[in-house]
């Protein structure tokens, strides 16, 4: 925030700018005035700078805690795993299970066929999900502070985002994750041509419908990974703004600091259920693609 | 808000974590609480098994009991049988040799009467002889009075 005022409309441009690391061409005009000498990466110190940088850029917040944070659900729910007894479960492990269990029972009313990557899908995406969603609790300012001072100059210069589901890139890589696999067990089990064909041949079973149903049947099929990501997405983004917008009221005095405490409790309290709303849709409709590209004799 | 390369990388990192969970985590997880639900159903099939065996061997244990006092009883009336039949038995082996031992003693006596009577009979043989000689005062012929008084004796 230091090459902007420290405004209203720059708090919230600050927190919804990641921090991205990617690359700028030579000559490029900085947002402190410097000129790059040569072309580069580096990270980027405005949101027009982040733009400039394209599609090469990475957003090191976004993967560093996604990344950290499905490390930790690999590790617990592994540990659990080697530790798991047949005996009576008890503490994180009966939590464990009952995760599994829950997942496992969506799991098995979707998805009828055998697979093995499936239910494991599932699970993680549900945990994962809703682990990063979780972050969207933090209060907004504690983790970008605390990094700011850590790794950043602690000038309030360093963009940082801690719910990685707030930024699309990782809401539609994951979407991507899914329709790749969902592209691949349609291939796998109807055949390149049983695939093609179910492009091709529906909703109107004519050949001289053939492009009609290519455009609408690819259109769908686009959607799908879409809106699945952007679903995510939106929710998330629109918590987090609206936890911004509290966040602004703690500026504005006592009272209204009071009263945007409250609020925020208030919305945290709700966005609880949101959080794990659709950290379970996104599971739920990524195992209903897995059963539809499963379905041979699907009719629609 | 910029698509980029986070996109890939959050794709790569969701398949990784998805692999992960597929071999080390489900598996393990599924199986054991598959293992765990059948054990449960095994210990609640065997306690019904259990009731099921404790009431059999309940009856079985009251049946054998009848069964033993029943055998008890009809060993007890044999013994008795037995015993009875034993001392009629001893009392019939007694009253014979009670016979026996009469029939034996009746044959002793009988026995030394005749032995005393045949030594009564010489010892008066003797005496007569004696007696006589004394009478006649004289020496009779030995020979012709012997065979008198043995004849004599025969007639006693």
């Amino acid at each position: 925030m230091a090459s902007e005022e420290l405004t209203q409309t720059g708090y919230i441009q600050h927190h919804l700018q990641n921090m991205a690391y990617g690359k700028l061409p030579e000559g490029y005009v900085r947002a402190d005035g410097s000129i790059m000498e040569q072309a580069g990466w580096t990270l980027a110190h405005s949101t027009q700078e982040a733009s400039d940088m394209g599609f090469w850029a990475v957003h090191l917040d976004t993967l560093g805690w996604s990344i950290a944070l499905g490390l930790l659900f690999s590790f617990l729910f592994s540990r659990a795993a080697k530790k798991a007894t047949t005996g009576v479960p008890k503490g994180f492990q009966s939590f464990v299970e009952m995760v599994v269990e829950f997942v496992d029972g969506v799991v098995k009313d979707t998805f009828h066929h055998s697979n093995k990557l499936v239910a494991p899908m599932a699970l993680t995406i549900f945990v994962w999900v809703f682990m990063m969603n979780l972050m969207d609790l933090v209060p907004i300012d504690w983790l970008p502070m605390l990094a700011d001072h850590t790794i950043g100059q602690g000038d309030g210069h360093l963009f940082f985002k801690v719910v990685p589901t707030t930024d699309p890139n990782a809401t539609l890589g994951m979407a991507l994750g899914v329709f790749l696999l969902m592209i691949g067990f349609s291939i796998k089990n109807k055949g390149i041509g049983g695939f093609v064909k179910e492009l091709a041949l529906h909703p109107f079973n004519h050949p001289v419908m053939i492009p009609f149903n290519l455009f609408l049947e690819l259109v769908g099929l686009i959607a799908k990974p879409i809106s699945l990501g952007l679903r995510l997405f939106g929710n998330l983004y629109a918590g987090e703004m609206i936890f911004i917008l509290i966040a602004l009221l703690y500026s504005g005095g006592l009272v209204l600091g009071t009263f945007g405490a409250g609020l925020q409790w208030m919305w945290a309290v709700f966005h609880i259920l949101v959080i794990t709303l659709q950290a379970f849709v996104f599971m739920v409709l990524s195992t209903v693609y897995m059963a539809m590209a499963h379905d041979v004799d699907e009719q629609h | 808000m910029n698509i980029n390369l986070t996109l890939i990388g959050q794709t790569i990192s969701f398949a990784l974590f998805v692999l992960f969970c597929m071999k080390f985590v489900w598996p393990a997880l599924i199986s054991m609480m598959e293992e765990r639900e059948k054990k449960i159903a095994d210990g609640l099939e065997a306690a019904d098994r259990a009731d099921k065996d404790l009431e059999l061997a309940q009856k079985k244990a009251t049946q054998q009991l009848r069964e033993a006092k029943e055998e008890a009883a009809a060993i007890i009336e044999q013994a008795n049988k037995r015993a009875n039949q034993i001392v009629e038995e001893a009392k019939v082996q007694a009253v014979a040799e009670g016979n026996r031992l009469k029939q034996a003693a009746e044959a002793q006596i009988e026995q030394d009467v005749n032995r005393a009577k045949e030594d009564l009979r010489g010892k008066v043989a003797t005496l007569v002889l004696a007696g006589a000689e004394k009478v006649l005062g004289a020496s009779i012929d030995e020979n012709a009075s012997s065979e008198l008084v043995n004849q004599l004796a025969a007639e006693l």
